[in-house]
């Protein structure tokens, strides 16, 4: 059963059809409040979407263009054998551009875990080069076999081995939210189309009245179509407005470090996929009411 | 609506028609036909499938077997939405009337112009008028459930005719009012009848039907052992 924008909104327009049918307290309590509750929830699978894509996009992003060589050495050797690995860097293939990362730039990398006043200096550590790579890239398994020969101790990490799983793990929490939204959008139609049920059998004497005078399945099912959608309308409304303030107060980081946790937020052009919500809801209601109608009213024919 | 607006010789007509319920056949072989402007009683016992009958005549209920015309059209060959349209030229009054109570007396009569998008506007008027005729134009605002048992078969009847319908069906109309209150629905029935609708009355009343006698040319039809009969001679 299809059904066009028109003879939504023709459906939709006040005429009379609606005033027929009783109202019913509970069926509009009940409907109103699924519509509001998953649209509520909406905001938050949409919210998840949104941020981890974003992270997921970000991840995959940097582990394309960039890896680390960590030289593990006595302080005797570590500065030649830095300079190995900058020059065999350099001549490799696929490789735009190599530096050591400063002591500054170390502690700030560990400054997390350790706190800001850890002498760096003083420890036996790993110098790190960040090697950025061109968009060719470079042929991991040779570099690994060229840094072992020539400069021992210096080990490549390209980030694979632990941002491919983040990055996947990204997506497929952008999939999981994405199918929320699916299940949310199912859960609301079968709560509605129970509603719109208990309301059609709770009138199955209105119905009669109106068969009995000539009344068309359309002019019929329209009565309650009408009134179901607006208040799926309304109610999802509510839920999205309370969604979208929820999402509001939430804290923001702007680090990737607590972009999953603390990024669950809309930024420009995104709160306006707020809006779909409501005529989402509307439009779910409206499918849902016009196919318990259309049955209920074969069922007492 | 396939031939909505053709008519065929008669306005209902009934062409051995069988009926079962529950595993037992409650009308067989059953041949009615009603003819434009002619006036029915329907009679027989508690029981005997009046009802039925009825529903037959206005597309509530199919038949087993035999064929249904309504206007000419088979009632086979129309869909919900056909017979819906064909219920329009139908006006049927029941025993218990069947309002929706949480309308204004004059909101249900007004109901048939409601569901056939008719305008409410240039038919007010006519609604005013009718409310008048049926004898409640004090009633107007009222709840069903606040009217007498006569007073409910009166609106029933104005909700019947809005319309204009050709045929008016009446199940038991007086089934649950006193004789005086009867009469004046009898009275109704024929000054309906005299403008040229096509009466049907189902009913056990046969004091109803001999009072009916010096006003009107009426056939009395009797369901006996699942059939109709011509139960006499014109009354």
């Amino acid at each position: 059963m299809t059904f066009g924008l028109g003879q939504m909104a023709e459906m939709l327009r006040e005429n009379g059809e609606s005033a027929v049918v009783p109202r019913t307290g509970m069926t509009a309590v009940l409907t109103a409040f699924s519509a509001g509750a998953m649209a509520f929830l909406t905001v938050f699978a949409l919210a998840l979407s949104i941020a981890t894509g974003k992270l997921a996009d970000r991840w995959e992003a940097e582990l394309a263009n960039n890896a680390t060589v960590r030289i593990t050495a006595s302080e005797a050797v570590m500065e030649d054998r830095v300079a190995t690995v900058l020059r065999l860097l350099q001549t490799t293939p696929g490789v735009a551009a190599a530096r050591a990362l400063s002591s500054a730039e170390q502690r700030a990398l560990l400054e997390p875990w350790f706190g800001p006043d850890l002498p760096v200096e003083e420890l036996p550590m790993p110098q790190l080069i960040e090697v950025t790579e061109d968009t060719s890239g470079f042929d991991v398994e040779g570099l690994n076999l060229r840094l072992e020969a020539e400069a021992p101790g210096a080990v490549l990490d390209d980030h694979g081995r632990w941002r491919a799983p983040l990055a996947t793990a990204a997506q497929r929490l952008r999939a999981i939210a994405t199918l929320s939204i699916v299940l949310i959008t199912g859960v609301m139609a079968a709560m509605i189309t129970l509603a719109a049920q208990a309301a059609l059998a709770a009138n199955a004497q209105v119905i009669g009245v109106l068969r009995l005078v000539g009344a068309r399945d359309g002019f019929i099912a329209s009565a309650f179509v009408r009134r179901f959608t607006l208040r799926a309308l309304a109610g999802a409304a509510g839920g999205t407005l309370m969604g979208a303030l929820a999402v509001s107060i939430l804290p923001d980081a702007q680090d990737s470090a607590g972009a999953l946790l603390t990024g669950l937020s809309f930024r420009g052009w995104q709160w306006l996929w707020l809006f779909l919500i409501p005529p989402l809801a509307a439009a779910v209601a409206f499918a849902a009411t016009m196919h318990a109608a259309r049955r209920a009213l074969r069922a007492l024919a | 609506m396939k031939g909505a607006n053709s008519g065929g010789r008669f306005v209902i007509e009934l062409d051995n028609v069988a009926y079962s319920y529950g595993g037992g056949d409650l009308l067989g072989d059953v041949s009615v036909t009603l003819e434009p402007g002619s006036f029915h009683f329907l009679t027989g016992p508690s029981g005997a499938g009046k009802t039925t009958l009825l529903k037959l005549c206005y597309g509530a209920l199919h038949p087993n077997g035999g064929a249904v015309r309504l206007f000419g059209q088979d009632l086979a060959g129309m869909d919900r939405d056909d017979v819906a349209l064909m219920r329009r030229r139908i006006g049927v009054v029941h025993q218990d009337c069947q309002f929706l109570d949480h309308l204004s007396v004059a909101d249900n009569i007004s109901l048939p112009l409601l569901v056939s998008d008719s305008d409410m506007l240039a038919h007010a008027p006519n609604l005013k008028e009718l409310i008048g005729w049926v004898g409640l134009k004090s009633r107007a605002e009222a709840r069903p459930a606040e009217l007498s048992g006569g007073e409910r078969q009166r609106a029933a009847l104005a909700r019947a005719v809005i319309l204009s319908p050709d045929a008016i069906l009446a199940d038991e109309p007086t089934g649950n009012i006193d004789w005086d209150m009867s009469q004046r629905l009898l009275r109704l029935l024929i000054e309906l009848n005299r403008m040229g609708k096509t009466i049907l009355v189902a009913t056990h009343d046969l004091a109803l039907i001999r009072a009916a006698k010096p006003h009107v040319q009426a056939r009395v039809l009797r369901i006996a052992n699942r059939r109709v009969q011509l139960a006499g001679s014109d009354l």
